[in-house]
C-alpha cells in the first residue's frame, strides 16, 4: 500500500492553468498547412423533395476548390451509427429533406468566408411536403415522415419487467386491481419534457488529412468518442483501425452533443481524401442547432396509485419520445437508458412504455443524462401529485416505498440489477442539511402573509457506466463501428526510465478534468507525485482501444482499469526494490521517494533506481523479472453502477408576474468513494444548473411548418451564473462493489435530480391556489397562465 | 470570417465618418448589437463605419439646464454615473439592466438607442426621461424628440448619413423623480424585456403635476403610454391611484405576442410594471 493516499482530495485541475491562459489546443486551433475549409447548404424546409439542385454559380465563385451533392457521395451509403433501427441519416440529401437544415450540398474553398459566401450561391429547387412535428400526431400516423415507412414509429420499449411478456400483463393486473380497491387512489398527470438544444462553449469542429503515400487519416475532432470516430471512418472507407489516427484535443463541453458520429466528420474526411490536401470545418453557432443533436422531447402520461395512506402500489408511464428525423449514434437507445431506472429506486410495480417516433426535426441523441431525466422527471412529479392529492409527507411516502439499503445487489421491478443502495439515509440527510421543518414553517409564515413560496423535492436513482462486456449484445459497444468490443475500461500506466509516469486511457473527456483525477488514483497506488504524472486520452493511436466519455461512466470503468495498472506496477516496483535492496517484496513500501523495507526507512531505493533497473534489464540480475514497468489494463465491470440522491429546493412565485425565484438548493447525492471532491462539486453544480435551465426556460420550439423559433442564443437562454442561487451540496457514501475504486459515476446526476424538484416547488408553491401541475419551462407566461387558470 | 464582405472605415472626426456615410452604410459603436446581426447574415452592411476613434464622444456633459450623454459613453457608463443617476434615474437604471457585464462595458447607450429593439431597456429610459436626441450629419444638426424618434421594430428615425451624436436630458428639478422596471426573459430582470417600464414624474403640493410613462417589450416599439400619464396628473399617487391609471397602459398600443408572452400576458405586465416603475419613480422624486 501507498503510504500518503492521494485519493480524497480536492487536487487542484492540472487542465486549468493552461485552459485558463489560453493555450488549451482545441481542434480549431489546428490549421495543416494548405487546410481548406468546408460550409454546408442548408434546407430552409423542415419537408420538401428536392427536384434540382444547381452549383454552377458556387463552382466558379471566388476561391471554391469543390462542390459536393449526394450524387458525389452516395457509395459511402448512409451515415453509420451504433443503434439504428429503422432509419439512418444520409451524408447529404437523398433528393430529400426531412428537417430544418438538414445538409443537402458541401462546399468547399480556400477560406471560410469564401466557402460560406459560394454556399450562399447554390440553388436548390424544392417541393415543400407536409411537416410532422406534434408528437401524438406522429405517433398517430397523421402524416409520415418517411413515405417510404409504414409508420412514423420506430420502436416501442416496454417493460414491467425488461423482455417478460408473462410480467407485464401480471404487473398491469396488480395495478388494475389495486385502482379497483375502495381505499385507493390513483393521480395522473400529462406532461412534456421538452426538447432542449445542448450548448457546448465549444462548437464542434473536425479537420481531416489523408496520406496518399501511408494511405492514412490523420483526423482531429471536437469527440467525446474518439475510437468510435475511427471506427466509422475505417468501416465508411473500408480500412483497418491502424490507418486511421483520431485525436480529440481539448473539448470544450460535450454533453453527450460529441458522443455523436457525424456526416460532416465523414464528409470532411471524403473530401480530404478526394482533395488530397487538409479539410476543416467548424460549426457556427447558427447552425449548431441542425447539425448537432438535440436532447429530450417527451411527452408522457403518468399515473400512479397507492392507498389514501401512502403506500404506492403501482407506476404507469406512457411516453412518446421524439426521434427527431433520422437515427444517430444512440437516438432509439435513449428512451431505453429511462427504462433502466423507470422504477427508479423503489419497490413498486410498474409498467413502463416508451413509443419512439420520427418527426420532421433535428435528430434527437443522448444528452446529459440522456433518458434518465426524463423517467426520473416523470416518476418523481408523479409520486409528488400523489402525495399532495393524499395530504402526505413527501419524505415519509418515498421513504415507505425505497428498496430498503443493500450492499450486494438488488433487483428493481423494471428487471435490473442495482449494485448498491442506502436511499433512506441518503434522504432523511436531506431533510437534515436543508431543515426540512424549518424551511416548512417558514413557507407557511410567508403564505400567510400572503406570498408564495413552495418546497420541491426529489429523489433519484440513476445508471451510468454501462460497461460490462456482456451488455454488448444490448447495443453498449462500437461494434457496427467494426470494432467488436465492449464499453469496457483500458487504463495503461508507464513509470518511464526518468520516473515520471505516463498514463494512457481509453476516455476522451470534455472538461471532467481526467488528467487530475487519473493522476491522484495513480499516484495513490504508487507514491509518484501527482505532479510527476501525465495522463493521455482521447487518442486512438496512444489507447488501442476505449469506449470514450459519456454516460458518467469514466471513472467507474476506466479510472477502475487505471486503478488496476497501478497496482500491478506498484506490485512490480516492489519486486524491483526488494531485488537491489535483497528484501522481500512483501515488505517493501512505496512512497514519492522510492521503495523501503517497512520499518526500515534507511533500507531504501529511489524511484530512478527503479526505473533505472527496469530499464537497464541486467541489473535485474537473477531476480527473473523482465525489464520495463508498465501495466495495460482491460477493465470489464461485473455491472452498471448505480449513483442516487436526493435534491431538495425553495421557491418564491411573484402571482403578479408569474416570475419565480429560486431560493434556496439543497443536493445530498451518493456517487460512492470521491476521487476528488472538488471535481465532484463542479460536475454536480453544471448538472444542476442545466436542470434547472430547463426547468425554468430552456426549450426548442418548432413551429408547425417545422422551422425552428429559438435556434439562436438570443431566444434560447442557456442558464448563467446570475441565474441560479448558491448550492447547498451534501453526499452520503454507499460505494459500489463494481470497481475497485468504489465510485459509482456523478456527471449527470445533477441534471437528473434537479427539473422535477425545481417544478415540485412551483406546484407546491402555487399549491394554495389548486394548481396541480405546470409544463417546463417554468416561463413566467406559464406559470401565471397557470395562476390564471386557477383562479378561474 | 462569418459576415458577408464589407469594407470597414474608421474615421478621426465626426466630419470624416459623415462624408464616408452613404446608403449602404451602417455606422458602429460598441458593435454589441450590429456585429451579431453581421455574423448571422440577417444584416449585411457594405460599409461599417466605426466612431469608436473619434474623440470627445465619450463625455457626460452637465452643464446647462440638461446633461448631454455622448455617443461613445457605455452602458455602464451610464448606469453607474452619478450625473445621470442624479438626473435620468429611469435611464440609469435602465442601463443597469442592460446585456451582461461584457455589452455593458462595451455597448454604448447612443448605440442602443439608434438600434431601437423592441424589447430593449434603455428607449424606455430615454421616452420617460424626455430625452432629445442629437443628431448630425454631413448637412448639419438638427433634434428629435425621444417620442418621435423611435418608428417601427429595428427602425428609428436616423437617416443612413446621420449619426446620433448625444442624447439630452432636462435636468431634475424639485419633486421629480423617475424609474425603471422590467420582467426580463430568462425571469427576474434578466434579459431582453418581456415588458418593461420607464416612468417619469413630478410632484407637487402632494399631487402629481405630471408624468411621463414608456414601455417596451411590448409592442412594435418603445413608446409612451400616454394615456397613463394623464391618469396620473392630479391624483395623490397613492397606490390605489397608481394601479387604476395603469390600466390605461396599452391603450392606443398594439401588443404583440411572442416566444415570451401571449397578448393578454404582456398588456397585464405592461400595467404591473408600469405601476411598479411609478411608485419607484415617485419614492425617488422623495
Amino acid at each position: 500500500m501507498a503510504t500518503k493516499s492521494a485519493l480524497g482530495g480536492s487536487v487542484r485541475r492540472r487542465e486549468d492553468p493552461a485552459l485558463i491562459q489560453g493555450l488549451g489546443n482545441y481542434v480549431d486551433d489546428i490549421t495543416p498547412h494548405g487546410t481548406a475549409y468546408v460550409a454546408f447548404v442548408r434546407s430552409p424546409y423542415a419537408h420538401a423533395k428536392i427536384n434540382s439542385i444547381d452549383t454552377s454559380a458556387a463552382q466558379t465563385a471566388d476561391g471554391v476548390v469543390a462542390v459536393y451533392t449526394n450524387d458525389d457521395v452516395a457509395h459511402l451509403g448512409n451515415l453509420i451509427a451504433q443503434v439504428v433501427v429503422v432509419r439512418g441519416r444520409p451524408l447529404l440529401a437523398n433528393g430529400e429533406v426531412n428537417h430544418a437544415g438538414e445538409a443537402v450540398a458541401m462546399v468547399i474553398a480556400e477560406t471560410t468566408t469564401q466557402a460560406r459566401d459560394a454556399a450562399e450561391l447554390v440553388e436548390v429547387d424544392y417541393d415543400p411536403l407536409p411537416a410532422v412535428i406534434d408528437l401524438k400526431e406522429a405517433a398517430a400516423d397523421a402524416a409520415l415522415v418517411h413515405d417510404d415507412l409504414e409508420t412514423n414509429v420506430v420502436v416501442t420499449w416496454e417493460a414491467g419487467p425488461w423482455g417478460d411478456e408473462e410480467g407485464i400483463a401480471a404487473t398491469k393486473q396488480t395495478i388494475a386491481d389495486a385502482k379497483a380497491r375502495d381505499d385507493t387512489v390513483s393521480v395522473t398527470i400529462e406532461a412534456v419534457n421538452q426538447r432542449l438544444i445542448p450548448v457546448p462553449i465549444e462548437p464542434r469542429s473536425v479537420v481531416a488529412e489523408w496520406n496518399a503515400g501511408y494511405q492514412r487519416f490523420r483526423v482531429h475532432s471536437s469527440t467525446q468518442v474518439a475510437h468510435a470516430l475511427m471506427g466509422a471512418i475505417k468501416t465508411t472507407f473500408n480500412l483497418d483501425a491502424n490507418q486511421v489516427h483520431v485525436t480529440a484535443p481539448e473539448v470544450g463541453g460535450g454533453f453527450g452533443v460529441k458522443l455523436n458520429i457525424y456526416n460532416d466528420e465523414i464528409l470532411v474526411c471524403f473530401a480530404a481524401q478526394r482533395l488530397g490536401r487538409p479539410v476543416k470545418w467548424t460549426e457556427t453557432r447558427r447552425e449548431a442547432p441542425s447539425s448537432s443533436i438535440q436532447g429530450r422531447g417527451w411527452t408522457a402520461t403518468a399515473t400512479l396509485t397507492g392507498t389514501k395512506d401512502g403506500e404506492i402500489l403501482g407506476y404507469e408511464l406512457d411516453a412518446i419520445a421524439d426521434m427527431g428525423a433520422y437515427e444517430q449514434n444512440f437516438t432509439a437507445a435513449i428512451p431505453f437508458l429511462g427504462l433502466f431506472v423507470g422504477s427508479g429506486q423503489y419497490t413498486f410495480p410498474t409498467h413502463w412504455k416508451a413509443t419512439c417516433v420520427f418527426t420532421n426535426t433535428m435528430t434527437t441523441d443522448a444528452y446529459r443524462g440522456a433518458g434518465r431525466p426524463e423517467a426520473a422527471y416523470y416518476l418523481e412529479r408523479v409520486i409528488d401529485a400523489y402525495c399532495r392529492e393524499i395530504g402526505a409527507d413527501p419524505f415519509e411516502v418515498r421513504k415507505k416505498a425505497f428498496i430498503p439499503q443493500f450492499y450486494e445487489g438488488a433487483t428493481s421491478p423494471i428487471g435490473f440489477t442495482i449494485d448498491t443502495g442506502d436511499y433512506g439515509t441518503n434522504l432523511d440527510k436531506l431533510a437534515e442539511v436543508a431543515d426540512y421543518e424549518g424551511l416548512k414553517a417558514e413557507r407557511d409564515r410567508a403564505r400567510e402573509e400572503g406570498r408564495y413560496l413552495g418546497i420541491g423535492v426529489s429523489a433519484y436513482c440513476e445508471v451510468c457506466g454501462f460497461a460490462p462486456t456482456a451488455l454488448s449484445e444490448l447495443g453498449f459497444s462500437w461494434s457496427t463501428y467494426g470494432l467488436p468490443a465492449g464499453f469496457y475500461g483500458t487504463g495503461l500506466v508507464r513509470v518511464n526510465p526518468d520516473a515520471s509516469v505516463t498514463v494512457v486511457t481509453g476516455t476522451g473527456p470534455s472538461g471532467q478534468g481526467h488528467q487530475t483525477t487519473w493522476a491522484q488514483i495513480v499516484s495513490d497506488r504508487l507514491g509518484i507525485p501527482v505532479g510527476k504524472i501525465r495522463v493521455i486520452h482521447g487518442d486512438t493511436e496512444e489507447s488501442p482501444m476505449g469506449a470514450g466519455t459519456f454516460g458518467s461512466r469514466s471513472l467507474a470503468v476506466d479510472g477502475g482499469a487505471t486503478f488496476t495498472a497501478a497496482e500491478r506496477v506498484a506490485d512490480k516496483a516492489r519486486k524491483i526494490a526488494a531485488h537491489l535492496l535483497e528484501a522481500s517484496a512483501d515488505d517493501i513500501e512505496l512512497d514519492e521517494a522510492g521503495g523501503h523495507v517497512t520499518g526500515s526507512p534507511d533500507s531504501a531505493v529511489a524511484w530512478d533506481d527503479i526505473a533505472a533497473a527496469a530499464y537497464l534489464p541486467h541489473r535485474l540480475g537473477e531476480s527473473s523479472l523482465e525489464g520495463g514497468l508498465e501495466s495495460h489494463v482491460i477493465f470489464d465491470p461485473p455491472n452498471a453502477t448505480w449513483p442516487f440522491g436526493a435534491h431538495l429546493a425553495m421557491v418564491e412565485v411573484d402571482p403578479d408576474t408569474g416570475d419565480v425565484k429560486i431560493l434556496k438548493y439543497f443536493t445530498v447525492d451518493d456517487c460512492g468513494n470521491v476521487v476528488n471532491p472538488m471535481i465532484v462539486a463542479g460536475q454536480v453544480h453544471g448538472g444542476v444548473v442545466q436542470g434547472i435551465g430547463q426547468a425554468m426556460f430552456e426549450e426548442a420550439i418548432y413551429d408547425a411548418d417545422g422551422n425552428l423559433l429559438t435556434g439562436s442564443l438570443l431566444d434560447y437562454p442557456i442558464p448563467t451564473a446570475s441565474d441560479v442561487p448558491f448550492f447547498s451540496l451534501n453526499n452520503t457514501v454507499t460505494p459500489t462493489f463494481c470497481n475497485s475504486l468504489g465510485a459509482k459515476g456523478i456527471g449527470e446526476a445533477g441534471t437528473i435530480g434537479s427539473a422535477q424538484t425545481i417544478v415540485n416547488a412551483v406546484v407546491d408553491a402555487l399549491e394554495p391556489l389548486g394548481v396541480k401541475h405546470i409544463d417546463m419551462p417554468l416561463r413566467p407566461r406559464r406559470v401565471w397562465a397557470a395562476i390564471q387558470e386557477a383562479r378561474g | 470570417m462569418y459576415p458577408r464582405t464589407f469594407d470597414y472605415v474608421a474615421p478621426s472626426s465626426l466630419d470624416e465618418a459623415y462624408s464616408a456615410l452613404g446608403d449602404d452604410s451602417k455606422v458602429m459603436a460598441g458593435g454589441m448589437s450590429l456585429i451579431p446581426l453581421m455574423k448571422m447574415r440577417l444584416f449585411s452592411p457594405g460599409l461599417v463605419v466605426d466612431i469608436g476613434r473619434i474623440g470627445g464622444l465619450d463625455q457626460i456633459d452637465d452643464s446647462g439646464d440638461h446633461i448631454e450623454i455622448g455617443a461613445l459613453v457605455r452602458h455602464a457608463t451610464t448606469a453607474s454615473s452619478d450625473v445621470v443617476k442624479a438626473n435620468a434615474e429611469a435611464l440609469a437604471m435602465a442601463a443597469a439592466l442592460t446585456g451582461d457585464v461584457q455589452v455593458r462595458n462595451r455597448g454604448t447607450t447612443c448605440g442602443a438607442l439608434a438600434h431601437a429593439d423592441v424589447a430593449a431597456d434603455q428607449p424606455a429610459g430615454a421616452l420617460a426621461c424626455g430625452a432629445v436626441m442629437v443628431v448630425g450629419s454631413a448637412s448639419g444638426t438638427r433634434e428629435i424628440d425621444a417620442a418621435d424618434f423611435f418608428v417601427d421594430s429595428l427602425t428609428s428615425a436616423l437617416e443612413p448619413n446621420e449619426i446620433l451624436t448625444s442624447i439630452r436630458i432636462p435636468k431634475t428639478g424639485a419633486g421629480e423623480g423617475s424609474a425603471y422596471d422590467k420582467l426580463g426573459r430568462r425571469g427576474g430582470r434578466s434579459d431582453y424585456a418581456v415588458a418593461g417600464a420607464g416612468a417619469w414624474v413630478k410632484k407637487s403640493n402632494g399631487s402629481i403635476e405630471a408624468a411621463r410613462i414608456a414601455v417596451t417589450g411590448v409592442g412594435t416599439k418603445p413608446q409612451l403610454a400616454e394615456g397613463v400619464a394623464q391618469a396620473l396628473i392630479g391624483t395623490d399617487g397613492s397606490d390605489d391611484a397608481v394601479k387604476a391609471a395603469a390600466e390605461k397602459a396599452v391603450d392606443g398600443i398594439t401588443v404583440l405576442e411572442d416566444l415570451y408572452g401571449s397578448e393578454e400576458y404582456k398588456a397585464h405586465l405592461a400595467k404591473v410594471y408600469i405601476a411598479r416603475a411609478v411608485k419607484q419613480a415617485l419614492a425617488n422624486a422623495g
